[in-house]
């Protein structure tokens, strides 16, 4: 029962707390104005160049979104924890770690599909892109997905913010990366080899494929499995981020570093 | 007249000595924008016209000269609030603006670094032949982009000291100005009621003088518009220092937000 607190209490609380989202002036600017206008972006940078249209970039773009609550949110998870002088009262604390973090991360998913969504919407309005109507559930569960698998990511990136002092910067890079590996604006076909099968163990390159093909009118049974593998892989990254979260949490204590990183 | 120059001088470089070190204002400002940069360079590529990747290396480069000033702009007197060295900077015998300018100036100097660095990218990684038509004038039209943008951050800086939020406020103009100001996507391609945006703001015309002096024609133009404008917004940006000063001062309110 303690656990199930943690998870839930814990993680709303945590979210809560740590994060200045809640405030519409800063809500609104961080979550819908910049999601809509970087759609805007690469669609009208996409019409100049001669490629893809403009579903193509509104779905890229509003989906790799997704990632920017779940990579940030976490990354502070940490960070926003020793800015606040409460890391070590947080780490030295009985609660068990699975729930700790998970339950940060619940909130997180959340914030990630809901951004995603409204990004998607909007942008659609504006570039005058039609979703067919019937796809929408299945588009929702697909960004849930997504965002679930960035999440994962931002748990190894929280774990490395128990070494890494600037974890604004190490979510930027990170999302940096996403934004060139996963297909956002260049189909993984167009990539340089390397660079595609980097993309494909990266979340959010399964989702976004799945989420096209939706969007051009492709049933479940075609887009399951790069579903079953876009959860996979964020289950790969969460169980990834939660030994690192285990094995830095033991290397602060040992080194007396939990502060100092 | 001599004093106010040097204490430009002595401040822009200080605020760069201290920004160059920063994680977030130095390093991140330049490897930030190179990542959008290569998707954009990608996706040009993709497209197959030699011309048109060109002319996207020279446009692509700019975007960092801006996204080094947005975010840290808006934020910078949030800093100095959570340093506790506000109140020093207001109390102080000298103009306040001119004690906030050299900051701005020194974040469109490590916006500088990015152009080069994403030029040198464009290079390097991708193989794109850049033959600069002018260099020097090149040069004159980066230092007179590189200092619109950064006077385009000072009123940013000077707007946003009442707002809790300033980072997010900062992070919301980075896309639309490279969009609005044809950065990479030609002004006329954009919805005509955008047209007297990008007007107004010096980017446009810094990006335009400086595609002028890389491929030819004439960037003077361009470049005499882009600095009178920015003259305009340190003219705007004074004032309204001078006002939220004062008003800060009446009623008490300098250190809350």
């Amino acid at each position: 029962m303690t656990s199930v607190r943690v998870f839930f209490i814990g993680g709303w609380t945590s979210y809560r707390a740590l994060f200045g989202w809640l405030s519409p002036w800063i809500l609104i600017p961080t979550f819908i104005i910049e999601p809509v206008f970087q759609i805007l972006f690469f669609a009208y940078v996409g019409r100049d160049a001669g490629v893809g249209d403009d579903s193509f970039f509104l779905v890229g773009n509003a989906i790799q979104f997704a990632s920017i609550p779940c990579l940030f949110a976490m990354g502070n998870t940490i960070g926003g924890e020793r800015y606040a002088q409460t890391l070590g009262l947080l780490l030295v604390s009985p609660a068990r770690r699975v729930p700790l973090f998970l339950g940060r991360a619940l909130p997180v998913i959340v914030n990630g599909l809901l951004c995603s969504l409204i990004a998607l919407g909007l942008g659609a309005a504006i570039l005058r892109v039609s979703i067919p109507l019937d796809s929408l559930p299945l588009l929702a569960l697909v960004v849930a997905v997504s965002s679930f698998a960035c999440t994962g990511l931002g748990l190894v990136a929280a774990a490395l913010a128990l070494r890494v002092r600037e974890t604004a910067v190490l979510s930027n890079l990170v999302m940096g990366v996403l934004l060139i590996f996963c297909g956002v604006n260049v189909a993984l076909s167009a990539l340089p080899g390397w660079m595609a099968a980097v993309g494909r163990v990266l979340p959010l390159t399964h989702g976004i494929e799945a989420a096209r093909a939706l969007v051009s009118g492709a049933a479940w049974s075609n887009v399951r499995g790069l579903v079953v593998d876009e959860a996979v892989i964020g289950l790969g990254y969460l169980v990834i981020g939660l030994a690192m979260l285990k094995w830095f949490e033991v290397e602060s204590r040992r080194s007396a570093s939990l502060d100092r990183a | 007249m001599t004093a106010v120059l040097r204490l430009l001088l002595v401040g822009w470089w200080l605020q760069l000595k201290m920004r160059s070190r920063s994680a977030f204002d130095g390093i991140l400002a330049i490897v930030y924008p190179l990542f959008f940069a290569t998707s954009v360079l990608l996706m040009y590529r993709q497209g197959g016209s030699e011309s048109a990747l060109i002319g996207a290396a020279v446009g692509a480069s700019v975007l960092g000269v801006w996204s080094a000033v947005a975010t840290t702009a808006s934020t910078s007197l949030q800093q100095e609030r959570r340093l506790g060295t506000l109140e020093l900077l207001v109390a102080a015998p000298t103009r306040f603006a001119l004690l906030v300018v050299p900051m701005t100036l020194a974040m469109g100097t490590i916006g500088l670094y990015s152009l080069v660095a994403t030029l040198l990218w464009g290079r390097f990684a991708f193989g794109i032949p850049i033959s600069l038509g002018h260099p020097l004038v090149f040069a004159l039209a980066s230092v007179a982009t590189a200092v619109g943008v950064s006077l385009m951050g000072f009123l940013l800086a000077v707007s946003a000291v009442r707002y809790r939020g300033a980072w997010a406020l900062g992070t919301a103009f980075e896309l639309p100005v490279w969009l609005v100001c044809g950065f990479l996507v030609p002004i006329a391609a954009l919805p005509g009621w955008v047209r007297p945006i990008s007007w107004v703001l010096p980017p446009t015309w810094g990006v335009a003088a400086i595609r002028h002096a890389a491929f030819g024609g004439s960037p003077w133009g361009d470049i005499a518009l882009c600095l009178l404008l920015s003259v305009l917004y340190a003219v705007v940006g004074t004032w309204l220092s001078g006002r939220l000063v004062t008003s800060a001062r009446t009623h008490a309110t300098l250190a809350l937000t």
